[in-house]
């Protein structure tokens, strides 16, 4: 099963990057009964009903993100549906759903990377420790610095792997000389688990190394900024099992500092990682709860379907 | 029988040659039920055949060309009277021109001749016989090439592997046009150089400091003596060039940045074209811009700074060769900018990097090597650009590194010496090859850096 999901997880690498879901056929029936097309019938019943409602509690304590009302919308497609969703301290947030149903666009909202992509609008209101995000005050350079990302495929800059983590607490200042610079650095890499791998070639090309090195030099460029979340858009899925091992790991140890939220195709990897688990369908949330009840007993049969492995 | 017609003879010949191909491959195969049984596609063995048509005459016809005219000129020679056979290489050169332009009715040379117009009426004769004696082979040759091959059809024939073959090979002559082209340029440059070498050694030419280039027509010529020092001239186009790439380097790498990092697709869609028209303007008009507009100017200028600014001056060539090169500099940096990943963005911005420190930190970096590879590329241009500095950096060959005095350039010499009457064994007229050979090897070394610095760094970024 395992590399099945990794296969699987491969071949939607470029789709989640790069296009934005695929226009919506249709709000989902809330009957019990699933059908991937809605009939025209089924759907204006569906309409009828408070469709938006999400099964499960979407609050966390001791939130550190809350998300009320989140929509976007790329072009004239409605890409994200009234999301409300916390993120809370020392935990992990899985976001789990078929290819196209909206989770890499709702992780995108919570550090504003969607400004980047012209056609996008965001609507809602997404707090980070109450602090509107998408307000005119907060500066998107220090958002972006509090609430860290890791992306899809390892990105590291043409530069050393020194510079690769240096990069971050450069910008922002975190060191008054090198001596600290060399600290953050050795401390960055050594929690991400790569200072025993690298520290005889800090000084070689990032992009040299193996794959799941890359990500994880990404991760240690992550937490050199000392952020407050950390995103990881689907971490592991360009990586072998071994590397993707080690990601798991160190997402279990550095949940114990920082409030995670991962977007998977793995559910076994969103079962082992996470405190709890979103269900997106379609650009709605499906259900939240916790990682356990979710794939032992979920409240929705959208969601068991997707957790027993009956489609995706 | 003429060119033309042959040629139209054997393309009729080739086309019937497919048809009767391909019709006689369904029939071996056994009718169009059984194509299958075929080891490839009926047109294939229609153009197995055609090919066995064409080609060989088509050789014939090359050989024809090559060495033909050789072949009857030697009848030829061989039939003049003994006086004029036994004239030395360089004399009976001499003849044998004359008994072509006689032949093609353009000249009567008085002394000879009715020898030449004997040997002229021969070589008519002997061409025109040629002529119908290889239209006959050719046309043979095709007949008994296609018969061959039609004769030789089987299913199991690999008429595909065959004609993807031949395709190959004209595929390989394509692609050694260009190079032989540039080996025939440089050898021709090169001999030309040789003898110029002859004359003036390497190392007056190489290291003098002085270019006078008027060598003395009779023995009592005064002040005529001839200096070939080629150093004034490439210090010339050194701060041409440096003052161009000053210009252009920076404007267009910005210009670049705009484009493909900040400007709205509208403005994009109305400066990128504007660019290009710039890049299409003919080098000539930049020369009148050049000497009429910008040289002018930049004296007036030099008057109210109380410098003196010469009329054709270095600054004003460089500063518009400059210009010229913007759009060459910003359409090739704006595609590397374009093509360095997105990912890599988001990366830095995830981190929390404005806008400026991204381009500056990452996409820069990331897109150095193709930034390099434009900026040598645009040197190779500026050194080699002739137009704008023929008409506005002047003829004066000044040894200096002040950019308000005229100097000449390499391209600007050649085209003088070898503007007007020219006698070829003149040491002035062969100085052009000599500079010219200096100037080929200089942009070859030029690119070769260029490829190895971008195939350094692409190694390194990817």
């Amino acid at each position: 099963m395992d590399t099945a999901e990794q296969a699987y997880d491969m071949t939607n690498i470029e789709k989640a990057e790069t296009v934005p879901p695929r226009p919506d056929p249709g709000p989902e029936p809330a009957v019990v009964q699933f059908a991937p097309e809605a009939e025209p019938a089924e759907q204006e019943v569906a309409e009828e009903r408070a469709e938006y409602d999400t099964i499960g509690d979407v609050t966390a304590k001791d939130a550190v993100m809350t998300v009320r009302d989140c929509n976007v919308f790329y072009g004239d497609n409605h890409a994200l549906q009234h999301v409300n969703l916390d993120v809370g301290r020392n935990e992990v947030v899985a976001l789990i759903g078929p290819s196209g149903c909206g989770k890499s666009t709702f992780i995108r909202c919570l550090n504003r990377m969607n400004d980047t992509i012209e056609t996008a609008r965001v609507t809602g209101e997404i707090r980070l420790h109450g602090d509107d995000i998408n307000s005119r005050e907060t500066d998107v350079v220090l958002l972006r610095a509090r609430v860290g990302m890791v992306f899809q495929k390892p990105n590291p800059f043409p530069k050393s792997v020194y510079d690769n983590v240096a990069y971050g607490p450069k910008l922002h200042g975190l060191a008054s000389n090198r001596t600290e610079l060399d600290e953050i650095v050795e401390r960055s890499l050594l929690r991400a688990g790569l200072w025993d791998e690298v520290k005889d070639r800090l000084d070689d090309p990032g992009t040299g190394l193996s794959g799941g090195q890359q990500q994880r030099l990404c991760i240690a460029r992550t937490i050199a900024v000392d952020p407050e979340v950390i995103l990881m858009d689907e971490p592991c899925s360009a990586l072998d099992p071994i590397a993707t091992a080690k990601i798991e790991d160190l997402i279990d140890e550095l949940a114990q500092n920082y409030a995670i939220a991962i977007v998977t195709h793995s559910m076994q990897q969103a079962a082992r990682v996470s405190q709890r688990t979103a269900y997106f369908h379609l650009g709605k949330l499906i259900e939240v709860d916790s990682t356990d009840k979710v794939f032992t007993n979920p409240g929705h049969r959208l969601t068991e379907d997707y957790v027993t492995g009956r489609f995706g | 029988m003429r060119l033309s017609t042959l040629l139209l003879i054997l393309t009729v010949m080739a086309i019937a040659a497919f048809m009767l191909g391909r019709r006689r491959s369904i029939q071996v195969a056994g009718g169009y039920g059984a194509i299958r049984t075929l080891h490839s596609l009926p047109k294939y063995y229609g153009y197995y055949v055609a090919i066995w048509c064409g080609v060989p005459g088509l050789l014939l016809f090359g050989l024809w060309l090559s060495f033909g005219d050789a072949l009857i000129m030697g009848r030829v020679v061989a039939s003049l009277p003994e006086q004029l056979r036994d004239l030395p290489d360089a004399q009976l050169s001499l003849v044998v021109n004359d008994i072509k332009n006689m032949a093609a009715g353009q000249f009567m040379n008085p002394q000879r001749g009715a020898e030449i117009a004997v040997a002229a009426d021969l070589y008519n004769s002997l061409r025109v016989s040629a002529r119908w004696i290889l239209s006959g082979l050719i046309v043979a040759l095709g007949l008994a090439g296609s018969g061959l091959a039609w004769t030789r059809l089987r299913p199991e024939l690999r008429a595909r592997n065959r004609v993807e073959g031949i395709v190959k090979l004209g595929l390989i002559l394509a692609s050694t046009v260009a190079i032989l082209t540039t080996i025939g340029i440089l050898l021709s440059v090169l001999f030309e150089a040789i003898r110029f070498f002859q004359k003036i050694p390497m190392t007056d030419f190489l290291f003098g400091l002085t270019w006078s280039p008027q060598t003395a027509l009779r023995a009592d010529q005064v002040g005529s003596s001839g200096s070939f020092g080629a150093i004034p001239l490439f210090t010339g186009t050194l701060l041409i060039s440096a003052i161009a790439m000053l210009v252009a380097m920076p404007l267009g790498l910005m210009t670049a940045i705009f484009l493909s990092e900040y400007a709205t697709p509208r403005v994009r869609a109305w400066v990128k074209p504007a660019l290009e028209i710039l890049a299409g303007v003919p080098t000539v008009v930049y020369g009148y811009f050049a000497a009429l507009t910008v040289g002018p100017l930049l004296g007036d200028l030099g008057a109210l700074l109380g410098l003196d600014v010469a009329s054709e001056s270095a600054l004003g060539a460089g500063l518009v060769m400059g210009i010229m090169i913007i759009p060459f500099v910003s359409s090739l940096s704006d595609d590397v900018i374009n093509a360095v990943p997105q990912a890599m963005r988001d990366g830095s911005y995830g981190l929390g990097a404005t806008q400026s420190e991204t381009i500056k930190h990452v996409v820069l970096p990331a897109a150095l090597p193709g930034i390099v590879g434009g900026a040598l590329l645009a040197v190779s241009r500026a050194i080699g650009e002739t137009m704008i500095v023929v008409m506005a950096a002047g003829l004066a060959a000044n040894l200096t590194a002040n950019p308000l005095e005229a100097v000449t350039t390499v391209t600007v010499q050649i085209v003088t010496l070898l503007v007007g009457d020219q006698e070829f064994d003149s040491a002035k007229t062969l100085a052009a090859f000599a500079l010219g050979l200096v100037l080929f090897i200089v942009t070859l070394l030029l690119n070769v850096v260029a490829l190895r610095v971008v195939r350094k760094y692409r190694e390194q970024y990817e």
